[in-house]
């Protein structure tokens, strides 16, 4: 009784986009929001796309390039080096990391093409050319080097928020006790620190996967996915089809679609994190019975 | 094994002294505690001594070596920690063996340590077990298994009994001293818990608030206990202290609060006579007070106002005025509330007092060298 609100609010703001986007997979909708429904067509369709294969691969290495370069690893990196110096300094540059979180991206994404501008003018170029070395297309010339670390500086705040705040829960008596067993600062991490933020890891894994899966604003502001569809992702793409497709056909339906076989793909993915990382283990059951 | 020597050492945190100008020695094999109220600063020496905390000042030597700049895992220091600090991710047998794997042991001689020092604290069949399956007694056991095994040749114990019941206290106590005795190792026991320190160690380092107050055997800091402090921290039930007023009727000497009035003997006339003040803190410990039915010399006479059976004798509270005075009293005499007796103090076990806290014997003795 006390969860119905709750509930009617799940199923509005959760439930309800879900369903109505996979419904609007099977209708040939346009700028004319009209519910034609062309059964599985929009699937077929899918199957025969050229540029779907790509974009699968894409994604995939999207995903899991900046999740394992930044996300969990640079994240972790950043978290172990400011708890391990003194406080005042670690939260310094901790609160320093987060600041991008507070910029709107597209401040954020402006940076990054001024840092990466093709002319003299951009920052690196800038540099290249005080050195005595030619200017370079760094967004056409590496388009998968941009979109990680762009998405990974950011993205690595979260995991290293996250993290440092579990190592700074671990009771200091058994970073201590290590100490005095003999414990180098490597191998206090490696047998005491890593083995007692292991949830906070796994937890970081899965939630950073579905949300890399689903994110592609910096990528959309940075290389727009080009060049060609080269850094285009899964969700950039239905983006693309929806919005900004060729002269403005807004193709809803089969975007609709696109969108669908993501959330498709989203719910594999937690299922097997799930069973991979025994989630359940971590609940324990409620304190308090509720009738 | 090692000597510990300890000279002028000084930590602070900010602006907090924890430990002020602290000189200690412990010889080599001997069993000392740090005894203190929490937030005495004992616990930040041990740390101090294992090099987890860097001292502000002082210096901190094992065997006549410096080691201020020496880490950790360089100074063959055994900690056990009042949590016990069990890592809980490791079975107990991970958990003892670490500090010899951290130390390339080879496996062999790893297996051998780790049965040797379980057999010696009696937790062979809890070697397969995860920390959060034991109760707190093998826990104990298995962190100090845990600080022994690397052999080290100063083993620190920061209140190794807190966290056990009563009656496992009692056989621990013994427990610890046994092996620390079968093994000569220098040991520092950290404990706010005098009967721990008492029974346990051969000399005790009394502490407050940063602050060494006395050093010595056991007996000696209940003898002759160098300041109130010590005087009231030592000893239970506590010793009775009551502000007094020095007066001479007659050409002899009365402690004076109330109508709590005690003669002096003769013997105080020489130390009390070189100190120009007249008021002092008068301390008897409770067990230093016979009970007579009849007048003696140097008495009072005082009335029961309550009585608590303490099993091997009753701890009897008289009452002079608002001065309340604690004796403790054998089973045989019978006594209730209301009934009137003369209480005489041992007068060579009285402690006197200065303004200061510092007891009269101190001050002569001071001014004799």
């Amino acid at each position: 009784m006390f969860l119905l609100p709750g509930i009617l609010l799940i199923f509005l703001f959760f439930l309800a986009p879900v369903v109505i986007t996979a419904v609007m997979g099977f209708t040939n909708m346009d700028y004319r929001f009209q519910w034609n429904f062309v059964g599985f067509g929009n699937f077929f369709r899918m199957s025969d796309d050229f540029l779907v294969p790509k974009i699968l691969v894409n994604t995939l290495v999207y995903t899991f390039g900046t999740l394992a370069i930044f996300n969990v690893t640079f994240g972790l990196i950043l978290a172990l080096l400011t708890t391990s110096i003194s406080e005042r300094v670690g939260l310094f540059f901790r609160a320093l990391w987060l600041l991008p979180r507070f910029t709107p991206p597209v401040v954020y994404a402006a940076i990054w093409l001024w840092i990466l501008s093709p002319t003299r003018n951009g920052l690196l170029n800038g540099l290249r050319v005080a050195m005595g070395l030619n200017p370079i297309a760094w967004i056409s010339e590496y388009p998968w080097g941009v979109i990680i670390v762009t998405n990974g500086i950011i993205g690595a705040s979260m995991g290293m928020l996250i993290f440092a705040s579990a190592i700074k829960a671990i009771p200091r008596d058994y970073l201590w006790a290590a100490r005095v067993d003999g414990a180098s600062w490597f191998q206090e991490v490696r047998h005491i620190v890593l083995p007692l933020i292991r949830w906070p890891l796994m937890f970081i894994t899965a939630y950073q996967t579905l949300s890399l899966l689903t994110s592609y604003e910096y990528i959309l502001l940075i290389t727009q996915g080009g060049p060609f569809h080269a850094s285009e992702v899964w969700s950039l793409y239905a983006y693309n089809k929806a919005f900004s497709a060729y002269a403005g056909t807004y193709e809803f339906g089969y975007a609709a679609a696109l969108a669908t076989v993501l959330v498709l793909i989203g719910t594999v993915a937690s299922i097997a994190y799930w069973k991979m990382f025994r989630f359940r283990e971590m609940m324990a059951p409620p304190r308090i019975e509720v009738s | 094994m090692a000597s510990i020597k300890l000279e002028q050492l000084t930590k602070r945190f900010g602006k907090v002294v924890a430990v002020n100008n602290l000189n200690l020695e412990v010889k080599d094999g001997e069993f000392i505690a740090l005894l203190g109220p929490s937030g005495c600063g004992k616990t930040t020496t041990l740390l101090m001594i294992a090099g987890i905390y860097r001292p502000t000042q002082g210096k901190i030597y094992f065997d006549d070596v410096l080691v201020n700049d020496v880490a950790p895992k360089d100074r063959y220091v055994g900690l056990v920690f009042q949590s016990y600090a069990l890592y809980p991710h490791m079975k107990v047998y991970d958990n003892i063996a670490f500090p010899l794997k951290l130390a390339k042991v080879p496996r062999k001689e790893i297996d051998r340590k780790v049965y040797e020092v379980a057999k010696l604290t009696k937790i062979e069949e809890l070697l397969d077990r995860m920390p959060g399956q034991l109760s707190g007694g093998q826990q104990q056991r298995v962190a100090l298994c845990r600080a022994l095994v690397k052999e080290p040749e100063i083993l620190l114990l920061d209140e190794p009994l807190s966290n056990l019941d009563a009656r496992l206290r009692i056989e621990t106590r013994a427990e610890i001293k046994r092996l620390q005795r079968e093994l000569g190792i220098t040991t520092i026991l950290v404990t706010h818990d005098q009967v721990e320190a008492l029974t346990m160690s051969e000399r005790v380092a009394v502490m407050h608030a940063g602050v060494l107050q006395q050093y010595g055997p056991p007996d000696e800091l209940y003898d002759r206990p160098r300041n109130l402090f010590v005087a009231s921290f030592i000893g239970d039930p506590p010793m009775n202290l009551i502000p007094v007023e020095l007066e001479r009727t007659d050409g002899r000497l009365r402690l004076v609060a109330d109508s709590f009035v005690l003669p002096l003997a003769e013997e105080w006339e020489n130390m009390l006579g070189q100190i120009p003040e007249a008021s002092f803190t008068l301390g008897v410990r409770p067990e230093d007070v016979r009970i007579s039915t009849e007048e003696k010399a140097n008495a009072l006479l005082g009335e029961v106002f309550l009585t608590e059976p303490l099993g091997g004798g009753t701890l009897v509270h008289f009452m002079f005025g608002e001065i309340s005075f604690r004796v403790l009293a054998s089973r045989e005499i019978k006594m209730d509330v209301g009934d009137k007796f003369w209480l005489v103090p041992d007068q060579s076990k009285l402690h006197i007092f200065t303004k200061d806290g510092l007891s009269v014997r101190e001050v002569g003795r001071r001014d004799a060298q």
